[in-house]
């Protein structure tokens, strides 16, 4: 009783959130109409057709593809360096430990304006055309932010007597790292990754600066905005990279919930 | 099994500093084989720092430790025959309790079948048959203590090390707990040294007892030496709380001149010479605990609770026994 607020906050709370997301219904409702050039609403009529003409566009697998590989490569080096870095900072004091905390999550903080142009002014002065790995680079920048924010959380959590322990039973460095360690780690790098993949899928602004001729998926579905024919075409995959990147991150929010009850016991 | 004359642990002059705090101050210590040691001290005294330099957590400064007569300096955690119960118990949240156990023989290539008999075993000794397949974050405080002693006594270790192990542990149950650590360690015969900051844990249990005070040792001895015996004002205060009697107090109290420790069970009241006013007295149940002013001097005084009774204010006279005062050697 005492704990309802009033009738007007309720009401700009469901406000609020129906505008942060009736959009994304309209992006669902125009998948499926049949009116191909325009946005008109109601739509004239509804039809599954485009997810057939979208699954026989050889340019939407084409970059598809390339955005799941750059993605997964992107995820795997994040990880890597992402543990490596967190490792350091959380189980060590040393000189410059608090700057070099801040110059890894910077890059998730910099516009990814800015992040694109220094890149691509570096990459150009280096000499190095623009491939797959000038992607992949670019989105590892702030993919390793994630994987080393989770994990650096994890470890400090995790009770330093752990290690010790395993240490105390016989347990050298490399067994104590797989046995106590990284299963400690392992919710969190799993979470951690799958942000990091939501967030390299979904990339425009850094890809723009990194990328040659290819196009990632949203790349591609920018591209698409200004051409006439086949609207609900992007819709239809704007659809998909919806579901691609909300089950990663549906799963690391549940993952990582879960795993407070694991870090806190001992007590 | 080991040679009795060997001593289990030898510290030489070691002192541990972190930065201008020297946490272990130039330390000479010998811990024999097969007793039960108990290092106490307040916290910050060096105690644990101590056990973590015989664990191989921490490395001496200065000074050198021999754990069987080997020396132990750069010999890592992992091979040292020490093993250690932790004062968070630090099990391993992901491992069941039968994992957790054995986790000391998996990582050495022992066998599944023969680590999973010998962890069934450990439980069994510690009273925890049939947890095995439990989660620690299942067991209570006093059950995941026995699984983390479980899980250090499978190594079978020269030496056993344990940190505050009754700390966390309500009244009752570490009375229980004081019983059976004794009992195994008889049983088993392997050198147990803990740490403790409670001084009836380290009288009732230990053989010997090492009296820590700011990185050095106070007093080292067995209990009644400690109790009866206490060289130092520091020991006569922090091991049951004895009264220290200055020299000039003990010249009006009818003592020989000196520095003497006093026991506050050994002072008659009700009869005697001297004559005193009851400040405060407190009731603990087996116990009544007096203040009495004599003069200038203050006496703390405890009586059974099954003899009389002196309100606060009443004049009382009281009586200090022959022998009951300990002339102490040191000034500090």
């Amino acid at each position: 009783m005492r704990n309802r607020p009033p009738f007007g906050v309720t009401i700009a709370a469901i406000a609020g959130l129906l505008f942060l997301h009736l959009p994304l219904a309209f992006i669902f409702l125009y998948a499926f109409t049949t009116e191909e050039k325009s946005y008109q609403f109601p739509p004239p009529g509804f039809t599954l057709q485009w997810f057939g003409v979208a699954w026989n566009r050889p340019d939407i697998w084409a970059a598809l593809g390339l955005s799941v590989r750059v993605a997964a490569m992107a995820t795997g080096i994040a990880l890597i360096l992402g543990t490596l870095a967190a490792a350091a900072v959380a189980r060590h004091r040393f000189f410059g430990r608090e700057a070099i905390s801040l110059l890894i999550t910077l890059p998730i903080a910099l516009p990814g304006i800015v992040t694109g142009i220094a890149l691509r002014a570096a990459l150009n002065l280096a000499d190095i055309p623009f491939s797959f790995w000038t992607i992949v680079i670019g989105h590892a920048t702030f993919c390793i932010v994630v994987v080393y924010n989770n994990a650096v959380a994890r470890l400090r959590r995790t009770q330093g007597s752990l290690i010790e322990a395993s240490m105390d039973l016989g347990a050298d460095g490399f067994q104590t790292f797989r046995h106590v360690v990284l299963p400690q780690l392992g919710t969190a790098l799993f979470a951690g990754g799958m942000l990091a993949f939501a967030l390299s899928f979904d990339e425009v602004i850094v890809t723009t600066f990194t990328a040659g001729q290819q196009q990632t998926l949203p790349i591609w579905m920018f591209s698409e905005l200004i051409r006439p024919r086949q609207r609900p075409v992007t819709n239809v995959v704007a659809v998909m990279v919806i579901a691609v990147t909300l089950i990663p991150i549906l799963a690391a929010y549940y993952l990582t919930r879960d795993a407070e009850t694991v870090g806190g016991e001992g007590k | 099994m080991t040679d009795a004359t060997i001593p289990a642990v030898r510290f030489r002059a070691v002192s541990r500093h972190f930065g201008e705090t020297r946490a272990v101050d130039a330390v000479d210590l010998e811990i024999r084989a097969g007793e039960f040691f108990a290092m106490l001290g307040p916290s910050g005294s060096g105690k644990t720092t101590c056990l973590r330099l015989i664990a191989g957590f921490e490395q001496p400064s200065a000074g050198s430790i021999e754990i069987f007569g080997e020396h132990a300096e750069g010999v890592p955690p992992y091979r040292r025959s020490v093993n250690t119960v932790f004062q968070d118990y630090a099990l391993f949240p992901h491992m069941t309790v039968g994992e957790n156990v054995a986790y000391g023989l998996m990582v050495k290539g022992v066998g599944k079948a023969e680590r999973t008999a010998r962890a069934r075993d450990m439980l069994a000794l510690v009273k925890l048959a049939g947890f095995e397949a439990r989660k620690p974050a299942q067991l209570s405080g006093g059950q995941r203590q026995r699984v983390a002693l479980a899980r250090a006594l499978i190594n079978h270790p020269k030496v056993l090390l344990l940190d505050e192990p009754l700390g966390a542990l309500d009244l009752k149950l570490r009375e229980q707990m004081q019983v059976e650590l004794k009992s195994l360690q008889r049983s088993l015969g392997i050198t147990f040294v803990f740490v403790t900051h409670d001084q009836g844990e380290a009288l009732s249990m230990a053989d010997r007892v090492a009296v820590f005070n700011a990185g050095k040792i106070a007093q080292i001895g067995a209990p009644e030496d400690i109790y009866e015996r206490p060289q130092t004002r520091f020991v006569a205060d922090f091991v049951g709380g004895s009264n220290v009697i200055e020299p000039d107090a003990a010249i009006r109290l009818g003592l020989p001149a000196g520095l003497y420790s006093l026991r506050p069970e050994k002072i008659v009241l009700g009869a005697g010479g001297l004559t005193g006013k009851v400040e405060s007295l407190q009731y603990q149940g087996a116990h009544r605990r007096y203040v009495v002013a004599i003069g200038p001097d203050r006496l703390g005084v405890v009586t059974p609770a099954s003899g009389p009774a002196f309100p606060v204010g009443a004049t009382v006279a009281l009586a200090i026994p022959d022998g009951a005062a300990h002339r102490m050697e040191g000034g500090a």
